[in-house]
């Protein structure tokens, strides 16, 4: 991969300032760097529309916040949340930039901690330790390259059987004259039996100017602890996403994750997903709504490891315009992984003749007596029904918005979380209708505290 | 004699280039109800679907005039808000979407081709529950996707609830009769012939005379072969069960 070798220049320029992070984070340069000089050396190795596709978005010549300059941004100004109902424990990421918000260290409850992953690393550096890039470890050119670089990021924390009932909403904006590549990285630790809700959202300010945001995700889920975590896109056009989040769950634990791309130029996600204690439980839900030229590639790497493991998944994409989409599903069966439970199914939509969309669920089982599904289709709106609703009187646009919208529905019914679950119908319906999903758009009557 | 509602002249239309009806004609009254019946294949149903703006048909010639306005230059959104109505011999199920949803977007529809404002929930649900009481259907079907898991009567019943609802002037019942049992089409017939008037008109395409002792007929035709080839009172309609279409056949064999 050519593209990366500006960005072992870069490190080597900048060493002194990049590594002035707490010795956790320091601490994994070095390796991450020695992983991006052989990747820098390899061709692709697999799936062609993920590493491809990785080059090509990483190979511009973006600026990075070394520096650490502040943006002088007013986020009261611009960005405008309207979650109804719902009070948000909400935390900014400006570009890279962790800032909590007052609310946020005024409600904060017992037993949660949400701060800047530099603090954490400064304040408890064995929990971080113990836990920081233990998962991603390199294994892509797009995780090594947030290891070497990235200065800030947030880490979550619940403590030993700590229930957290308010969501805590953790919002990536972009602003910035010129344009940045934002290395973003959080840390999501859930102890024995506790539980928490995280509404992730990603928005850009400006659609003139090219972001791009590298993301590594880490969620630890132990022993019969819940995590559900909700995503919702909504970036500019000039804005590129590339997701690698990666989870591992112990005994009983339960990771609920739902993810929602309603617009970005490109967005490519990797879900690597480790289901290593018994009685383990994953339910992962995408939607996927592109049009114009987007791009949208969703990877799932989800293994079973021991017995007893549940996983459901459920993706669906509605491409219209000149929208590419892929979908690669893939279920790993290991050894001695009995009464393993696991489903998936991908459904497309295409709504014109220019929209692509590539899809390959893979199954991979070494183990009998084990229960295992996938499906995947692709077509179109179903044109009987289009003539049934025109026939009553339902202008066709309209008729087509709402089978989408039906298309769509068992994506957003499945969250289980109600508050949310309107909210997003709301986004959807509004997103599918045309309306420009924008932040700043949002026609907001609360607005967050920050 | 009041002016025609629908006027079809020399109408030829098909499917994937095959021809279905060759030059059919049919003049069509407010406040009259015609039957069409026919053998299978005589392009009974084409007709409803070329109508009501189906796309699987196309026409290549021929025109229809309804109530002064060429159809074939209207939307299939737009035969409806000028008040053309089909009941589906097959109605289609559409997961996902609730009919309540459905028929608000419908009647709101209508209302804006009109220049109305939308209707208020407290009307819309007011107006619904009138609505289905004409063809006793259930509530609990309002919550549920349009037709998925309706019986067949349900289907046939909520096809006629439409009906009530989008007040027709014209209304094609496409083999309303099929896959009714005999209090289900008493019901249907009740509720079609609750919702004639002066000045609406009912075309009903059917296959058996049964129907027809429900919702009694003006004129009968017989269609064979793209064409209707026979006319006459509803006393066709009883001639035809007693001797099946094989005359029919027959006569024009040669």
């Amino acid at each position: 991969m050519k593209s990366l070798s500006q960005y072992i220049n870069l490190y080597a320029e900048c060493r002194r300032q990049l590594d002035l992070v707490p010795k956790p984070i320091a601490a994994l340069r070095p390796k991450a760097l020695d992983a991006l000089r052989v990747f820098s050396e390899q061709t692709m190795r697999r799936a062609p529309y993920t590493e491809a596709a990785i080059d090509r978005l990483l190979e511009p010549d973006y600026g990075l916040n070394i520096q650490r300059m502040g943006f002088a941004v007013d986020l009261s100004a611009t960005f405008r949340c309207e979650v109804p109902n719902i009070s948000t424990l909400l935390g900014v990421t400006l570009n890279d930039t962790f800032r909590p918000t007052e609310s946020l260290m005024r409600n904060i409850p017992e037993g949660l901690t949400v701060c800047s992953l530099t603090k954490a690393a400064a304040g408890m550096p064995s929990v971080v330790e113990r836990y920081l890039n233990t998962l991603a470890a390199d294994s892509t050119p797009q995780a090594a390259l947030n290891t070497l670089l990235f200065q800030d990021g947030v880490f979550v924390y619940a403590a030993k059987g700590v229930s957290v009932e308010r969501p805590v909403q953790l919002v990536n904006i972009f602003n910035a004259p010129v344009p940045l590549m934002a290395p973003r990285r959080l840390l999501v630790v859930a102890e024995q039996g506790a539980s928490l809700r995280l509404l992730l959202c990603d928005h850009s300010q400006r659609n003139d100017i090219d972001y791009l945001s590298n993301e590594v995700i880490e969620v630890f889920v132990h022993r019969d602890a819940s995590v559900e975590i909700y995503t919702i896109e909504e970036n500019g056009a000039s804005t590129r996403h590339i997701t690698s989040f990666h989870c591992r769950q112990e005994e009983g634990a339960r990771l609920t994750l739902n993810t929602n791309t309603l617009s970005t130029a490109t967005s490519t996600a990797t879900y690597t997903i480790d289901l290593a204690g018994t009685g383990a439980d994953t339910r992962l839900g995408g939607m996927v709504i592109a049009d114009a030229g987007q791009t949208v590639v969703q990877n799932v790497e989800l293994t079973h490891s021991v017995p007893d493991c549940t996983s459901t998944q459920n993706f669906k994409f509605a491409l219209s315009g000149k929208s590419k989409g892929a979908f690669g599903g893939k279920i790993v069966v290991k050894e001695g992984a009995v009464r393993t439970n696991a489903a998936q199914t991908n459904r497309n939509l295409i709504a014109s003749d220019d929209a692509r969309m590539t899809t390959a669920p893979q199954l991979e089982i070494y183990c009998d007596d084990v229960k295992c599904s996938h499906g995947a289709t692709t077509g179109q709106l179903d044109p009987l029904a289009l003539f049934y609703m025109r026939s009553r009187g339902i202008p066709e646009a309209e008729a087509r918005l709402m089978l989408t919208q039906a298309f769509m529905a068992d994506v957003v019914d499945s969250i289980s979380y109600d508050l949310i679950r309107d909210r997003l119908r709301q986004l959807v319906e509004r997103r599918l209708s045309g309306e420009k999903a924008s932040c700043a758009a949002c026609a907001a009557e609360n607005t967050c505290h920050c | 004699m009041k002016e025609a509602l629908l006027k079809v002249e020399n109408l030829r239309a098909g499917i994937d280039g095959k021809e279905i009806l060759r030059g059919l004609n049919l003049t069509v009254h407010p406040g009259e109800v015609h039957a069409i019946m026919g053998p299978n294949g005589s392009g009974k149903s084409t007709f409803g679907g070329v109508l009501a703006g189906d796309p699987r048909f196309s026409v290549e010639s021929g025109s229809a005039t309804f109530h002064g306005t060429d159809l074939f230059g209207l939307s299939p959104e737009d035969r409806s808000h000028e008040g053309l109505f089909l009941s589906f011999q097959y109605p289609v199920e559409i997961p996902g979407v609730t009919m309540v949803n459905f028929m608000r977007a419908a009647v709101n529809a209508k209302r804006k081709y009109f220049g109305q404002e939308p209707m208020g929930a407290a009307d819309f649900l007011k107006m619904m529950r009138q609505k289905r009481a004409i063809v006793e259907l259930d509530n609990k079907l309002a919550s549920r996707s349009v037709n998925e898991g309706f019986s067949g009567g349900e289907k046939k019943r909520n096809e006629i609830f439409q009906m009530a609802v989008l007040e027709p002037r014209l209304a094609i019942l496409d083999e309303t009769d099929s896959g009714l049992d005999i209090d289900a089409l008493r019901i249907v017939a009740a509720g079609v012939n609750a919702l004639k008037t002066n000045d609406n008109a009912t075309i009903v395409i059917t296959h058996y005379q049964r129907l027809l002792d429900y919702i009694k007929p003006d004129f009968v035709h017989i269609l064979y072969k793209g064409q209707i080839v026979h006319s006459g009172g509803p006393e066709l309609a009883l001639e035809l069960e007693e001797k099946g279409y094989d005359w029919i056949k027959q006569q024009h064999q040669s």
